[in-house]
């Protein structure tokens, strides 16, 4: 996995709550049997209309926000299925961080699997930092993992938590299995040990 | 010792490594595998030279993407369905993991093959690339639903990394009133928690109306707690889960039984352990309940009316504002003057046998509206076979239902059982999101016998004015 450090880049504002993983990639684009490429397909259903054209109005067609490295979402974003398909094409998209106010468990767990950082943040920094991505190209956010801060165009900096793990595997780009393999033996140690005492599993 | 809940006892009998800073490894017993979040998975194995640790732990059954008509004994029409079907055909294969194919007889939707062939079992742990795993819960199992990069890691190690959630007790006391199922304290759960209300958690269910329950109706509460953000829902074990258990063909005979049996009865929460939080609800209060929104928290009794985007607050003002104007319904609107074109009873949530009685006893004798377009897609092979059996299948046929092969279906849509643009289904599925059962489609979730009303009247209605 590619090194997460520092993102310099453009913040779109998505103030909707409970932006589900149907929203983020509809189940047409499920079929694939590959990673890649679903960036184009993100947020299908808002995004295009339903003659395949470009909504005007949906904010990464806007002109300012096309080239958006963050995303500043309404609460509980991600609700709903396990697809890591959602992952996939926020990241195929260039998104590399969701900023919001809560973030359903699997989605925030997919996210660090593929190099996104998702952030909890408070609900006044959130309004902060809502404002500040709704200024368009010109007012760019930085997220800062190792410092675990983010400053808005105006220089406000807000620090945020990260649990120490998963901070260093994105600092490192880790693989979690390469990890985990490393403490097979304990694997080996509880199936003998749970082997007895549960033999019908 | 302090006294552990039941989500604490289970997990500390899988913790298989604690780092310093509270992250485990949990072990998996059982993985079970579907065709759309696992091709990426095999293939991250594939690549790595990496074999699955424990494929006899490891069972997969195609579900999402399968027609569910007659010819699908022809293949699969749709090629990029075919491709992720044959995907997992191969996988299975090379990888030597259990496997149903789609036309064997015991194929359907995995959350419901896996506690009927016997393979979840109390105490276990239970994962699945599919948030719907929750239901397995219902045996005191701890299930959750994982990513394809978590669906990798569990095929290459049996493990997961975790951190321990917090522990929240959902605790419906008294009886449920005639009409009111397991879908409706679902539902009315998460009406009260909202859809976030459980982020973090892991919930258990208790209380009179939750024992009172079959295990049916405890997989239709628990495959839920996603729905209302939890990690995962249990319900403890009793009788009535050893009972379902007891006989299936992957669960322990014998002296196995007798030793499993003796370890499941220790599997309840113990008096005065700590709940980090408690919700309660009296089973009396809960009413059959539709959704009117297009998130499974907006849901209200059938003799409410659609609400008024300004009686909320914050953000779910301008989200109740787009959720009504998607629906096409107008605030203020009695919702059982809702007139609805579609019913779709099926899914994990509400695809088993007792589901399918609950509509038949409904539909007995009776047609559905003329124009409606109404499907029972039951939850696996077995479950239809048994319908057929009882009877159930000529009710839903005389009445007008389609009869089908088992599969999601119309749930999520990835076959091709989907709304058109602007059309309208009660259904007894899981997620009311927008576009979920097809583009422009709208859902208003609700309970078998509900679904079986609406069919009859066209219109969402009180199924107590049907008893």
């Amino acid at each position: 996995m590619e090194k997460f450090d520092k993102v310099h880049g453009v913040a779109a504002p998505m103030p909707l709550i409970n932006i589900d993983t149907d929203m983020i990639i509809p189940k047409v684009h499920l079929k694939t049997i590959k990673r890649s490429g679903l960036g184009v397909v993100l947020f299908d259903e808002m995004r295009y209309h339903d003659d395949g054209q470009e909504n005007e109005e949906f904010v990464l067609n806007k002109p300012a926000y096309r080239e958006a490295e963050i995303l500043v979402a309404g609460d509980n974003f991600g609700c709903g299925s396990s697809r890591e398909h959602a992952p996939w094409a926020i990241k195929d998209f260039g998104i590399k961080v969701v900023i919001s106010t809560s973030f359903a468990d699997i989605f925030f767990n997919n996210c660090f699997k593929n190099g996104i950082l998702p952030i909890v943040v408070e609900e006044e920094h959130h309004a902060v930092l809502m404002e500040d991505a709704h200024k368009g190209e010109n007012a760019r956010m930085t997220v800062h993992l190792e410092d675990q801060q983010i400053t808005t165009s105006d220089g406000v900096v807000i620090e945020f938590d990260i649990d120490p793990h998963r901070k260093h595997c994105l600092l490192n780009g880790l693989d979690d299995i390469g990890l985990t393999m490393e403490k097979d033996h304990h694997i080996d140690k509880f199936e003998d040990h749970a082997g007895q005492a549960r033999p019908w599993v | 010792m302090s006294p552990k809940t039941l989500y604490d006892k289970i997990w500390d009998a899988h913790v298989a490594h604690e780092a310093d800073d509270g992250t485990c490894l949990l072990y998996i017993d059982r993985h079970l595998v579907h065709e759309v979040t696992s091709p990426q998975a095999f293939e991250g194995l594939r690549m790595a030279g990496r074999k699955v640790r424990a494929p006899e732990k490891t069972i997969a059954v195609p579900d999402h993407n399968v027609p569910t008509t007659p010819d699908r004994v022809n293949g699969i029409e749709n090629p990029e369905s075919r491709i992720q079907v044959e995907a997992l055909d191969k996988n299975a294969k090379d990888f030597g993991i259990h496997y149903y194919p789609v036309n064997d007889v015991r194929q359907g939707i995995v959350h419901i093959v896996g506690p009927e062939q016997g393979w979840t079992l109390p105490g276990m742990t239970v994962v699945c690339g599919d948030s719907h795993t929750a239901t397995h819960g219902a045996f005191g199992a701890l299930a959750h639903g994982i990513g394809t990069s978590e669906v990798e890691h569990v095929l290459a190690t049996q493990t997961l990394i975790q951190k321990k959630s917090k522990n929240m007790k959902v605790e419906i006391t008294g009886k449920l009133q005639p009409g009111v199922t397991a879908k409706d304290i679902t539902l009315a759960v998460i009406g009260e928690t909202g859809t976030a209300g459980g982020t973090g958690y892991v919930i258990e269910y208790c209380g009179e109306a939750i024992r009172d329950l079959s295990m049916e109706g405890r997989m239709t509460v628990c495959n839920m707690a996603i729905e209302g953000g939890a990690r995962a829902g249990l319900i403890a074990p009793d009788e009535t889960t050893f009972e379902y258990v007891k006989g299936r063909p992957h669960a322990p005979k014998g002296a196995q039984w007798e030793a499993a049996l003796n370890w499941w009865k220790t599997l309840y929460t113990d008096e005065n352990a700590h709940f980090d939080k408690v919700i309660t609800l009296r089973g009396e209060d809960i009413a059959p309940v539709v959704t009117w929104g297009t998130s499974p928290e907006d849901v209200l009794p059938i003799t409410a009316s659609v609400p008024h985007p300004e009686d909320f607050e914050g953000g779910k003002v301008d989200a109740a504002r787009r959720s009504i104007e998607y629906m096409g319904l107008e605030a203020g609107q009695k919702l059982s003057d809702v007139e609805i074109d579609t019913v779709f009873i099926g899914s994990c949530t509400n695809g088993r046998i007792e589901d399918l009685r609950a509509a038949a006893e409904i539909l007995k004798g009776k047609k559905i509206k003329d124009g409606m377009r109404a499907m029972v897609v039951p939850g696996s092979g077995l479950v239809r076979a048994q319908a057929e059996e009882e009877g159930l299948a000529d009710i839903f046929k005389e009445a007008g239902f389609e009869w089908r092969l088992a599969g999601c279906s119309m749930c999520l849509a990835m076959n091709p059982d989907q709304l058109q643009p602007g059309e309208r289904c009660a259904a007894t599925s899981n997620r009311n999101f927008e576009g979920r059962q097809g583009r422009g489609g709208r859902t208003h979730l609700l309970s078998p016998a509900m679904a079986a009303a609406a069919a009859i009247t066209g219109r969402l209605t009180d199924v107590r004015e049907l008893m």
